[in-house]
């Protein structure tokens, strides 16, 4: 079975682009071109020039070996917490800006949660002194106060997304309709593998340098390509798509994708799409998405604000309804409490996104001798005001 | 023939309606329809609303917020219009996103408006292709027309495509815009609506997006069949409510 995109911009049912008609000219010229420039030697050049200077890949892949004692096998730490701007997202706006530019395009704008992409995309923007403009969603402009700082200080404009909840759904609104109102001078910069094609399929290649990094290293290490199991927390799911893309088509490694269950799966307060969300169109893909009975979009809960998003890129959709995936979902509580156990045990601060992935070795059990790479995403020092809160530091 | 059809044959300028159902109170839906007939309104656009409706401006999102907030649904639409066909004779077209007719289910949804009388869809977030592929027979078995749009930058080879999968008429977007977000035509509007209208297509050409009073409707009419109004329409509804209705329509179509 094939788990990649085909030709049509489908992972097996999942993915297509249901766009309006206002935003055919974009995303078609975006579809025509994306291979084709992806492809082209310069690009890649370019690319992987500044992944290696400006971004400082290879990020590392460490064996954590405190915490496989704890657990009882084998874990292996992929670094993209140590990504200049704190996480992988770095690696898909490099990307990005390279394609806008020769798209010839001037102006750009995201959405963003939390404030990391928008963080990402505000640099890439002072990169290639390039105008960008951030939609961010009004209550995560205020609980999110030092990233908000951060893009002002690279000199984006953030706008604030003041309808429906107020956070990332609505704030990806808003970029969608500032995009049909700019169709000529605009790229989009989407920040995970969601939304229209070919969307998710170029964010995945940008973000696949994650697990093209994994197979040399744990060669090295382990003189093997191949983990037993791949770990990676899934909100809209880039780092995961970055994390599994080598391997999808490898059946013997397994790929585990961890959401957010929020208060747990049955409070009404949660973000687990595998478990709640049923087939339909958020953002132009169709795929699995939190919804009521009438289709109307509802609104998730994740004490991570980079989980904290109704659906789930095709790719992982598609994951889940053919097996290949194993779907876990962790509790706000959980997750809170394996950050913490990292921080004691291996001296890394995790982001809170991270942790979900990091907490599963509660309560999945693996082998002794079982390679398993997790995915450490991002660095968590966005979260330590929820870290403080949480503990009472 | 379609009542859609029928309408366009008429050979006039026609004047379009756009509201959101439930709004602004839950049960207004029949009552909009009725005024809006007496009124001298050619046909109209029911909007159901959607939790993040992408092409639409702020007027437009409120309204579809209220609605839902005021408790409406797919289902709760078709119950109002069971009898809509009693009093209302002018054409309804459905107008929505495409997640909520996917959970009700295409065919049921099709089935459902073909009994109470709704003659054509638009819904702008299924694209062409999907449409053609999985959905064509559905609506043909139903009868139902489905709109497509055009906007400015739509290329003359996708518009003749559109044209020849329309059976109705084609919803030009006036702008490249959002709706609601526009206040009278300019030149390049005026040059966008002489090009398409010499590349002489078999469809009916309806302007949408920025319509808002007598005079924009005459721009918009001029070398088209009609023009549609939304938000302008759902700003005079907040402001005087359903017995502003019949001033509003005057004030457009008067001669």
């Amino acid at each position: 079975m094939n788990y990649n995109v085909n030709e049509k911009g489908y992972y097996g049912e999942f993915g297509g682009a249901y766009i309006p008609e206002m935003l055919y000219p974009n995303v078609e010229e975006l579809r025509q071109n994306y291979l084709k420039v992806m492809a082209e030697e310069s690009f890649q050049k370019e690319f992987h020039e500044l992944l290696k200077d400006y971004v400082g890949r290879p990020t590392p892949l460490y064996f954590a070996k405190r915490l496989s004692e704890k657990y009882n096998t084998k874990i292996y730490l992929k670094r993209e917490d140590l990504c200049h701007t704190g996480a992988h997202k770095v690696n898909n706006t490099i990307g990005q800006i390279l394609m806008a530019k020769r798209l010839g395009k001037t102006r750009i704008i995201a959405e963003t949660g939390a404030g990391q992409h928008g963080v990402a995309t505000a640099t890439v923007c002072a990169l290639m002194g390039l105008e960008c403009i951030v939609f961010m969603g009004e209550v995560d402009i205020k609980r999110q106060a030092p990233n908000v700082a951060r893009m002002k200080m690279l000199g984006a404009k953030v706008v604030p997304a003041t309808s429906g909840s107020k956070t990332l759904k609505d704030a990806t609104n808003e970029a969608i309709r500032d995009w049909i109102n700019n169709p000529v001078d605009t790229h989009y910069i989407i920040g995970s593998v969601v939304g229209p094609h070919p969307y998710p399929d170029m964010v995945a290649r940008f973000q696949s340098v994650i697990s093209e990094e994994i197979k040399t290293q744990l060669k090295e290490k382990e003189g093997r390509e191949n983990p037993d199991f791949v770990v990676a927390c899934v909100g809209g799911g880039s780092n995961a798509a970055g994390a599994f893309y080598h391997y999808l088509e490898t059946p013997e490694v397994g790929i585990i994708a961890v959401e957010a269950a929020g208060k747990g799966i049955d409070s009404g307060e949660s973000a687990a799409t595998s478990a709640l969300g049923k087939v339909g169109i958020i953002h132009g893909s169709k795929t699995l998405l939190m919804q009521t009975a009438d289709g109307q979009i509802t609104e998730p809960h994740s004490i991570s604000a980079g989980l904290d998003y109704p659906g789930v890129g095709p790719m992982h959709a598609s994951l889940f309804a053919s097996g290949r995936g194993e779907f876990i979902s962790i509790t706000d509580d959980e997750a809170m409490e394996a950050g913490l156990e990292l921080c004691k045990l291996e001296g890394i601060i995790p982001a809170i996104e991270s942790s979900h992935a990091l907490a599963i070795f509660e309560t999945r059990k693996f082998k002794k001798d079982d390679v398993i790479v997790v995915n450490l995403s991002g660095r968590g020092d966005k979260d330590l005001d929820t870290y403080i809160k949480h503990f009472n530091l | 023939m379609n009542k859609i059809q029928n309408k366009l044959s008429e050979n006039k300028r026609l004047l379009s309606i756009y509201f959101t159902a439930g709004y602004p109170k839950l049960d207004d839906t029949v009552e909009i329809l009725q005024e809006l007939e007496k009124s001298g309104v050619d046909l109209v656009e029911i909007g159901l609303p959607f939790s993040d409706p992408l092409a639409d401006g702020p007027t437009i999102q409120a309204s579809s917020q209220e609605a839902l907030k005021n408790g409406m649904t797919t289902d709760l639409l078709f119950q109002q219009l069971k009898d809509v066909r009693a009093t209302v004779s002018i054409p309804l077209i459905l107008m929505g996103y495409f997640n909520p007719v996917l959970q009700f289910g295409v065919e049921n949804f099709c089935k459902k408006c073909a009994e109470v009388g709704i003659d054509g869809l638009i819904l702008p977030d299924l694209p062409l292709a999907e449409y053609e592929e999985h959905y064509a027979e559905i609506f043909k078995k139903y009868e139902l027309i489905n709109i497509f749009l055009i906007t400015p930058q739509t290329s003359e080879e996708r518009i003749r495509q559109i044209d020849s999968a329309s059976e109705g008429f084609i919803y030009m977007v006036s702008s490249a815009s959002v709706t609601g977000s526009s206040d009278g035509f300019g030149e390049e509007q005026e040059n966008y609506f002489e090009r398409i209208a010499s590349m002489k297509l078999n469809s009916p050409l309806i302007v949408g997006f920025g319509i808002s009073d007598s005079k924009s409707f005459q721009q918009a009419t001029k070398n088209t069949n009609g023009a549609i109004i939304g938000s302008a329409f759902i700003k005079m509804l907040s402001e005087k409510g359903l017995g502003g209705i019949t001033s509003f329509i005057s004030s457009i179509i008067r001669v």
